[in-house]
């Protein structure tokens, strides 16, 4: 038997009334002995089976708090960040967060419900994710968008095992460009790990890939080309179209890195023969939440039951009006179990759903103005910091979209003199740091380049 | 939403709710909105939906009110703990200083690395456990990394025939999942008649090419694994690692962990048992706890005090990255709120609430339970009724119903984890759909549902004609 444990602990907060425990637990004491007795058993310790081998009769040290005191101590916490402008990208952005997304995206409907293997009732959300579904349709050009992965790093994992399962691709090498966003590398590696694909590096040009090295490097043992657009430095890839054509000459797919606002003005990347878009969706939807992402996953039809992660698909329901429900369920891990296209369960529905708020909200012209802000925004801020003595911005050619790398003559002092005047931007190397503006720091730019004016001086 | 709810607007229109593009759609050209891109690189048009704010707020109000929710009523989800989800935590969620980016440098989001140490000594006090990582962004994840791990410390010690992981038949389908896609072959262990680990089967399986046992416990029954030291006992014999499958870690909580059971390494489902919302299938998070001789695998960067700072390092042995950042922090920073409200005594009383919520319902459930005791979550059969039928009858008599035709080792099962949040009155209203439905003629429960927002939905058709967007409906 085990010993009782009700008595273990004094720590009372004030609203839990006559019983101790957890404020979440709505018993009251008489209906808990009503509830044994109809079970037949004098105690809750009673129904653990537990051997007195492995229970655990000591306390964790966790002190229960009032609400109050939670988020005073969370507040505590989390004020030991700096309060700093972020000039930060390279993969993970700060945009304007319109107020009805959280509003309406933290309805406790959609907040408090489970995966929609009730259709019946899980109509609404199931329409979201629908409707993020199409809209990212057309941002990729591409037939097939999952209602998501955890981030654009296992989202490029996905489309690596994607690329292996795929009988028209013959090779085990996975090509990514030598210079991308950090961590999407590991995560790739980690997910080919346990297949028969390897991961290998073609050079990059002038922040951009280097098309002929990339042609060096291809060979029929190829899989997958990877590559970024904009890449990790900004820059918009002028050569997507020949990219694609290079990596279909060898049989490979091609998986391009992409976000929603460059997606907005530039090609539809499935009319460039790209075959698989991935990324981090939450650039809209979440502002920079420290990582927090959601991996987009768009491919074309031809490959849809590879395709990993849920859908949604239209149907109807027996008063033959238009319904939706999770669909090819038989690819998912619950039926196929080890011969799943996946192992992926729970997603990030609730971002995505978040996702597609501030996509309709923007509306297609609002989109638009976006990306356009954010390429005018990164040119601004170049020039403005080329102008200073000692500066180079942007040290690659084309077009930028938010960020760009300047080179200085001492960027890890120019990166601490820049924290202590409240800006944070990114310290790539000896001589040179990455910089990022977006529509949510455009004004706090001109500062900026004070800032670093006076650094340097 | 109820029946007449969803029909009152649209009895001329064969849909619910029109979809976004329905009620307005703009198409827009690049090029006539001054672009700074030259015409080669940008496309003709982008055409999305077009719609004020007004109506935005309408369209999701209305989607909203057709999704159930934990909030809307009770949720017996078997193996997903579908608790109530406390509001505070969203807020503190929300607080500006928790929105950074995360590639400050270290000592300027002290805040964000002082909850994500705090929070991974949490959980491992919780689970027995020498340290935890909070970077598996889901259950699933945390299984890949789990298996990342033993992979790399099996590797590290010259290990490399080690090529089977075992799994019980009553696992959760991503367990085996998770193995395959790490590369093992997956040996499915039978449970034995006690719906246990078979020992027998397990002596039989275990070898020089076990890399680990997964196991979940109490298992997806309900059932404590009693026998769980010679499990562990027979698994570490043969050189392999025991994972434990945190899914049902909420029946535990602070009277077993799975350190001192033996496990070598675990996961925990924040969004099952820390009270972090579902969200319509995620967010979750998956941290991942390990036993002290496999902390130097754990994935980089990895979070560690250093005097009265808090750093991120690169373990020695770091099998790398498993998320592109550091997992999804907006669920961990909830899950630390949760943690820091109950407390020990409130952790306590969650498994206490738990189980006895399981076994109240279970007893005025008028459905064969065939495997006992259960703790918290039980799976009833329905005997020669169609479970997920069932399921569907449920509906209408206002509840969410169980997971349904799964574990395979009970005939038609009825999955059932009412979780501590609801009363004894709320139980009563569960069991009564439970027994309506089961008392319902054949010809009733074939053609529910009928009261919920959208009748009976077809997912044969839905499969059969694939249609996965707005732009895939055209000449509907």
């Amino acid at each position: 038997m085990t010993p009782r444990r009700s008595d273990r602990f004094d720590t009372t907060p004030p609203e839990l009334g006559d019983r101790r425990g957890s404020p979440y637990t709505p018993h009251s004491g008489a209906e808990i002995d009503d509830m044994l007795a109809a079970i037949g058993v004098d105690d809750v310790e009673d129904l653990f089976d537990i051997p007195d081998g492995v229970a655990f009769d000591g306390e964790f040290g966790i002190p229960a708090r009032s609400e109050r005191e939670v988020e005073r101590h969370a507040r505590a916490l989390l004020g030991k960040n700096s309060a700093l402008v972020e000039f930060l990208g390279r993969g993970h952005y700060e945009h304007f967060q319109p107020a009805v997304i959280d509003d309406l995206s933290r309805r406790s409907e959609f907040l408090t419900s489970y995966t929609q293997y009730q259709p019946e009732i899980a109509q609404g959300f199931l329409q979201a994710l629908f409707e993020y579904q199409s809209m990212f349709v057309e941002l990729t050009g591409l037939g097939v968008v999952n209602c998501s992965i955890y981030d654009a790093g296992t989202a490029l994992g996905e489309a690596a095992t994607l690329a292996a399962r795929v009988r028209s691709v013959t090779g085990d090498r996975v090509l990514i460009p030598t210079n991308m966003v950090e961590g999407r590398q590991s995560v790739l590696e980690n997910y080919v790990a346990g297949t028969d694909l390897s991961v290998a590096a073609y050079p990059m040009d002038d922040g951009i890939v280097d098309v002929d090295a990339l042609s060096d490097h291809l060979d029929d043992d190829v899989a997958m080309v990877y590559f970024e657009n904009p890449s990790v430095t900004g820059r918009i890839e002028e050569r997507v179209a020949d990219i694609a054509a290079l990596a279909t000459e060898h049989d490979a797919l091609t998986t391009m890195g992409a976000d929603p606002v460059s997606l907005a003005v530039l090609e539809p990347p499935g009319d460039c023969g790209i075959d698989v878009v991935i990324g981090d969706a939450a650039t809209l939807g979440l502002p920079a939440s420290s990582g927090t992402g959601l991996g987009l996953f768009a491919t074309r039809e031809a490959y849809l039951r590879q395709v990993p992660g849920r859908l949604v698909g239209a149907t109807t329901d027996t008063d033959d009006r238009r319904a939706y429900t999770l669909t090819l369920q038989t690819r998912e891990q619950h039926i196929r179990r080890e011969r799943a296209t996946s192992n992926i369960c729970t997603n990030q529905a609730w971002i995505a759903l978040r996702t597609a708020m501030h996509l309709a909200w923007l509306g297609p012209d609002g989109l638009v103005d976006l990306a356009s802000t954010c390429l005018r925004e990164a040119e601004r801020l170049a020039t403005a910091l080329d102008g200073l003595d000692g500066v180079a911005a942007p040290v690659h050619g084309g077009h930028h979209i938010r960020e760009f790398v300047a080179r200085v003559a001492d960027a890890p002092a120019l990166g601490e003199e820049l924290l202590a005047a409240g800006f944070a931007v990114h310290v790539l190397d000896e001589q040179h740091i990455q910089v990022c503006v977006t529509e949510v720091t455009a004004s706090h730019a001109d500062a900026l380049v004070d800032a670093v004016a006076e650094a340097i001086a | 939403m109820s029946y007449d709810q969803a029909r009152w607007r649209r009895d001329d229109a064969p849909v619910y709710e029109p979809l976004l593009h329905e009620k307005g759609e703009r198409t827009v050209r690049p090029a006539d909105r001054d672009v700074p891109l030259p015409d080669e690189l940008v496309r003709d048009e982008l055409t999305l939906p077009g719609v004020s704010e007004p109506e935005l707020a309408r369209h999701y109000t209305r989607l909203s009110q057709m999704t159930y929710g934990v909030d809307s009523g009770p949720y017996p989800l078997g193996s997903c703990t579908m608790k109530y989800n406390p509001k505070h935590t969203e807020r503190i969620a929300a607080l500006p200083d928790a929105l950074v980016h995360p590639d400050r440098p270290d000592e300027h989001r002290q805040g964000v690395l002082e909850i994500y140490v705090r929070l991974q000594e949490y959980l491992a006090r919780i689970g027995g456990m020498a340290d935890v990582t909070l970077q598996p962004p889901a259950g699933a994840a945390g299984e890949f990394t789990g298996i990342r791990i033993a992979a790399a410390y099996h590797a590290d010690n010259g290990d490399d025939d080690r090529d089977e992981i075992l799994v019980t038949d009553t696992a959760h389908g991503t367990n085996f999942a998770s193995a395959a896609l790490a590369g093992y072959d997956v040996v499915e262990l039978p449970s034995g008649e006690d719906g246990r680990v078979n020992l027998e089967a397990l002596r039989a399986a275990a070898s020089p090419r076990t890399a680990a046992l997964m196991l979940t416990n109490p298992n997806t029954l309900g059932l404590f694994e009693r026998e769980i030291e010679p499990i562990a006992s027979i698994v570490h014999d043969v050189g392999g690692l025991l994972y434990y499958d945190g899914a049902n870690l909420n029946a535990l909580l602070g009277r077993a962990r799975p350190g001192d059971m033996g496990f070598d390494l675990m996961h925990y489902n924040v969004h099952k048992t820390f009270a972090t919302p579902h969200g319509g299938g995620g967010p979750g998070a998956g941290p991942v706890g390990v036993c002290e001789r496999l902390v130097p695998y754990l994935p980089a960067p990895h979070v560690r005090r250093d005097g009265d700072v808090v750093e991120t390092y690169a373990p020695p042995n770091t099998i790398g990255k498993v998320h592109g950042y550091e997992g999804n922090w907006l669920v961990l920073l909830k899950a630390f709120a949760y943690i820091e409200r109950l407390g020990d005594a409130g952790l306590l009383d969650t498994s206490a609430m738990a189980v006895l919520n399981a076994n109240y319902l279970g007893t005025t459930v008028d459905l064969e339970i065939p495997y006992e005791p259960y703790h918290h979550e039980f799976v009833a059969s329905a005997g020669d009724r169609d479970a997920a039928e069932l399921a569907k009858r449920m509906l209408d008599y206002g509840v969410h119903p169980p997971t349904t035709k799964w574990p395979d080792i009970v005939s038609e099962a009825l999955m059932t984890e009412p979780t501590e949040s609801e009363r004894q009155a709320t139980l009563d209203q569960l069991a009564r759909a439970f027994n309506a439905a089961a008392a319902d003629d054949d010809e009733t429960v074939a053609a529910a549902p009928h009261r919920t927002s959208a009748r009976r939905i077809d997912q044969v058709a839905a499969a059969r004609d694939v249609r996965l967007s707005w732009q895939a409906l055209t000449g509907e």
